[in-house]
Formats: C-alpha cells, sequence, structure tokens
C-alpha cells in the first residue's frame, strides 16, 4: 500500500482526506455573515443521515480592545451545565492546559478581534463525532488557530456534550460576551457518512 | 447540494529522484472553498519543509506552533518571515503534514493555514501560519531548507472541499 494511500486511509476518518464517492462528504449548510455582523451562527433541522459533522470556518470578533477573541458552542439549545472541555494552547512563547467541568458550553474556536491586523481572520476546523449515535454522549474536537505576525493562538479542544440526544442544532458564538461576528466571518457545515 | 464531489483531489505529485526540493501547484481553481493538502514526507537530512503562496518569497508570512517532542510542550512563533514551515523532513521517520487554507480563494482576508505535523519518533506539532495577502492564492509551492531534498517516494496531494 503506497503511503498516500496509508496516509489518507488513516486521515480519512477525521474527514481530512479523500472521498471518492458522491455524498460521502456533503456540504449541509453555510452561514456567511454580512455587513451588519452576527450576534451567533446556528444551524439548525441538521440531518440525522450521516455519521459526522465538520464545521470549517474562518471568523474575526467585534470585540474591542483586544486581539483574540475563543469561540464556544451549544447543543440543541442546552443551556444548561452539560459540557467539559480540554484545551491545550500555544501562545508564541508557552503551552498552557486548561479543562472545565459541568459549564453551560465548550470553546471550539479561535479568531481575531478588533485590534488585530484589518484583513487577519481566525480559521478552524471542528468535527462532531457520531452526532446522531443515541447511545453515547457528543465528543468534539478542533484544531483551530490565529496568528496576527507579532501574536495568536494555536489550540486543540476537545468538548464533551453529556447527552444522548442526536444533535439537531449547533450554535456559534463569542466566548466572551455579546460581540459580533463581522462581515467576512464564514462557518460551513459539512456531513460525513461511513460505509 | 448539487451533484459532485464536495471534497474532491486536485493534484498529486510524487517525489520521483533524489535530487528533489521543491514541489509547485501552480492554476489551482478558484472554484473551492478550502484546500487541504497532505504531505509524505521524507528528508535526505534533517531538514524544514515549508510552504508559499502565490510565488511570493518576502516576508509576508509568520506563524505560531505548538509543539511536544516526547518530554517538554513548547510554543514558539516566528514573524516576517518568508515562508511558514510545516515540519523537518527527517531523514530517518516519515512525516505527515496535514493542511487546512480555509477560504483560500477569496480576495478579501489574509490567508490562515493551519496544520498538525508528525514525526512519530520525534515530535508532534499543530501550527497557524498567516500569508499577508487579500490575493487568492493560485499557487502553492513546497520546499525543503537548502541543502535537503526530499526522498523518492515522499508526496504532496491537494484536495479541494465547497461549501454549498
Amino acid at each position: 500500500m503506497s503511503p498516500i494511500t496509508e496516509l489518507i486511509g488513516g486521515a480519512k476518518a477525521y474527514g481530512w482526506g479523500s472521498f471518492a464517492a458522491v455524498g460521502d462528504f456533503e456540504s449541509i449548510a453555510t452561514v456567511s455573515v454580512g455587513g451588519g455582523g452576527a450576534a451567533d451562527v446556528e444551524f439548525t433541522s441538521i440531518p440525522a443521515t450521516f455519521t459526522h459533522l465538520q464545521i470549517r470556518f474562518i471568523a474575526r470578533s467585534a470585540r474591542s480592545g483586544f486581539a483574540d477573541d475563543p469561540i464556544d458552542m451549544q447543543i440543541n439549545g442546552d443551556t444548561g451545565a452539560n459540557y467539559a472541555t480540554h484545551t491545550l494552547n500555544g501562545d508564541g512563547s508557552i503551552a498552557t492546559a486548561g479543562a472545565g467541568a459541568s459549564i453551560s458550553y465548550f470553546r471550539c474556536g479561535r479568531m481575531t478581534a478588533a485590534t488585530a491586523g484589518a484583513s487577519t481572520f481566525g480559521v478552524g476546523v471542528i468535527d462532531i463525532l457520531d452526532y446522531a449515535n443515541t447511545n453515547k454522549y457528543r465528543t468534539v474536537r478542533t484544531l483551530t488557530g490565529e496568528d496576527n505576525n507579532g501574536d495568536g493562538l494555536v489550540s486543540l479542544f476537545s468538548g464533551l456534550y453529556q447527552s444522548t440526544t442526536a444533535v439537531t442544532s449547533i450554535k456559534l458564538f463569542s466566548g466572551t460576551g455579546a460581540n459580533n461576528f463581522v462581515q467576512y466571518s464564514a462557518f460551513a457545515l459539512y456531513g460525513i457518512r461511513s460505509a | 447540494m448539487p451533484a459532485g464531489l464536495t471534497y474532491e483531489p486536485i493534484a498529486t505529485t510524487t517525489v520521483a529522484g533524489s535530487s528533489t526540493a521543491s514541489v509547485s501547484f501552480t492554476g489551482i481553481s478558484g472554484s473551492y472553498t478550502d484546500i487541504v493538502f497532505v504531505c509524505d514526507i521524507d528528508g535526505s537530512t534533517d531538514d524544514s519543509t515549508r510552504i508559499r503562496f502565490n510565488s511570493d518569497s518576502a516576508t509576508n508570512y509568520s506563524q505560531t506552533n505548538l509543539r511536544g517532542d516526547g518530554s517538554t510542550a513548547e510554543s514558539t512563533r516566528s514573524s516576517s518571515i518568508a515562508q511558514i514551515s510545516l515540519g523537518v523532513a527527517d531523514s530517518t521517520n516519515q512525516t505527515n503534514v496535514i493542511g487546512s487554507i480555509n477560504n483560500y480563494s477569496n480576495s478579501t482576508t489574509y490567508k490562515t493555514v493551519l496544520l498538525r505535523a508528525n514525526n512519530p519518533a520525534e515530535v508532534v506539532a499543530a501550527r497557524v501560519g498567516l500569508w499577508r495577502s487579500t490575493s487568492a492564492i493560485t499557487g502553492i509551492e513546497f520546499f525543503i531548507a537548502s541543502p535537503g531534498n526530499w526522498v523518492a517516494g515522499s508526496t504532496f496531494t491537494l484536495y479541494g472541499i465547497k461549501a454549498a
């Protein structure tokens, strides 16, 4: 087996490989933030016909006085203390780790904010595995980061939603309060099918 | 979602000789939303494999890194540099890199690269890199720091992902 086939096979489970059949990796919905900004982005009525979900984003916050802002997630409109998270972060000088349990959201992204360079946005890829399986809690993993030529953050997040209910809606919002996503932020939801 | 692939291969280059130090993809279509690149590489020496865009070799790049080498977790930064480093093309072990360039073809934002690099014998890393240009990416060059070359069989593949 060639190295590229092995690599694709290994990466395929995470949605980063190649999918030959139509419908294995499908675009479900895209939200592009317009000139007025958006307080949050929510994907609703997510069908249960896939195995995994992936959100790919580019985002910037209106958070004033700061160069960055985290992105948080809630599932199915649940604002209760049903989430947990672990984080691994690099800020360019030190690596740090964090955790939270019995919290009302989990962290799932990094974006730039008002004092960052004008055209600089954060990016990320969020995977929600087995999102429709009613026999297990939801596990979410993220690779995300923003670089601003002199500062920035790169982060790995894992999140737990302690519910066996199938995911039908996902809400993304600023982690520091009522800060809008600004224009040109975009979030795309994809569904991944297994064999 | 219209018929057709949402996530499809664009091009693959497999290094054939023993003196290849650069692989370029040009004429990249702007019809996708994101680009994913997958590299599986061996180097003749322990040299850094790097990436740059649209033939821009000026100091218009920067990056923030997070890495663990089995004993230490660290984060570093490089600013105003001439390329983004992906990882070391180790002479004894294969290194694989999977990276994503979201919204690569828009002409409004700077371009940010997000990647994981893995050399199982040495290091695991996550990196975010910035190309300070609002130009759509139409060309991607992978190259290895002098005087290194990639070993034959090293591969570079681009995929396009198309949002609704």
